[in-house]
């Protein structure tokens, strides 16, 4: 499955939950398949999505959902014990990974060489789930209805859709998002 | 006035309500205090960056946030300073202790000493400098309005000297 097949696939059925969403091109495939004044578009610094997710999912009753990317976690992933010490109920942690750094260039990570999912059950995560590509069907309301904080590792293949850059400003983005938050 | 209870009191006076942190042997006793506290969400991290990551999205959820740090700290959180924080315009009460300052007994600690300033400026982001206990909890307040009036990281340097 492709990575915009697969952020399809938990957009269509998310409805009132807060989404922070990954730099490059998982933002824009996002917003190319859905926008929603639900959804914070990171436009810089990569690894922080579910650092983001962590601080809005400790200051809301809402559920956050962070889509997040192998390379991206594999730069923070001290963010995997702090989410599992803080144990947010409401934080649903979506890691799509394509085993590559796909927004420059689909260089390889590390991630071909051990299993995300696994780490995230080693450290102690109650909740995880793994979707894998070949299978293509996912209830991922059975994941929004877990007891959080959960860890969702997702296989994708590599590669980024033919999608244009986010038409919006970062404030338009941080301002439409955090009236979403207040509502 | 201790110092570590004026940095405490100003945190207090200031609003701040979710504090990330790393720890600095100076600011162990201010820790303390702010892990007892009930009003103020605690968590510890384990890089200064991502303690800047939890903090923008604490801010967008309607907290007011501030980061206990080492100095040493600001060198691994600069792009999430200029493409998260700058970008957004996001406020966070940046309490550094500054080491490799007057006083310094470990030579290890005075090039990122030396640099912390000029990064600080580099990345136009304002600071201040209390001497005592008694400017810092007059002046962290009023740099805590500066940052939510412009929406700006700030950062309050405090010298070995302070403690």
């Amino acid at each position: 499955m492709k990575r915009i097949d697969a952020i399809q696939k938990i957009s269509s059925q998310l409805e009132n939950e807060l989404v922070v969403c990954n730099i490059g091109f998982p933002s824009r495939e996002l917003h190319h398949v859905k926008d929603s004044n639900n959804h914070f578009y990171m436009l810089g610094s990569m690894g922080l999505a579910s650092s983001i997710g962590l601080g809005l999912a400790m200051s809301t009753n809402k559920k956050v959902v962070v889509i997040d990317g192998d390379g991206s976690v594999l730069m923070n992933m001290g963010s995997m014990v702090t989410v599992y010490n803080q144990s947010p109920d409401n934080l649903i942690w979506v890691v799509l990974d394509n085993e590559c750094y796909g927004s420059t260039g689909s260089q390889c990570t590390y991630a071909s060489s051990f299993n995300l999912g696994d780490v995230a059950e080693a450290i102690g995560f109650k909740s995880t789930y793994s979707f894998d590509l070949d299978t293509g069907e996912m209830d991922f309301k059975e994941v929004l209805n877990s007891e959080g904080p959960v860890f969702v590792h997702f296989k994708v293949e590599p590669g980024n859709a033919d999608v244009p850059v986010i038409p919006m400003e970062p404030l338009e983005i941080r301002d439409r998002f955090m009236e979403s938050v207040k509502k | 006035m201790d110092s570590s209870q004026s940095v405490y009191h100003a945190l207090k006076k200031s609003g701040i309500d979710l504090i990330v942190s790393l720890p600095c042997v100076n600011l162990g006793k201010v820790m303390e205090m702010v892990e007892c506290d009930s009003e103020i969400i605690h968590v510890p991290v384990t890089r200064e960056e991502e303690g800047f990551g939890i903090c923008a999205g604490a801010f967008m959820g309607g907290k007011r946030t501030g980061i206990l740090m080492q100095n040493s700290g600001l060198g691994n959180s600069v792009n999430a300073l200029a493409s998260l924080f700058e970008l957004y315009k996001i406020p966070v009460l940046m309490i550094m202790s500054h080491r490799g300052t007057e006083g310094e007994f470990m030579s290890a600690q005075i090039p990122m000493g030396t640099a912390t300033p000029k990064v600080l400026d580099a990345l136009g982001i304002q600071y201040f400098n209390p001497k005592t206990p008694e400017e810092a909890l007059k002046i962290i307040p009023k740099a805590w309005q500066i940052a939510e009036t412009r929406g700006t990281p700030i950062g309050i340097l405090l010298d070995i000297k302070f403690w």
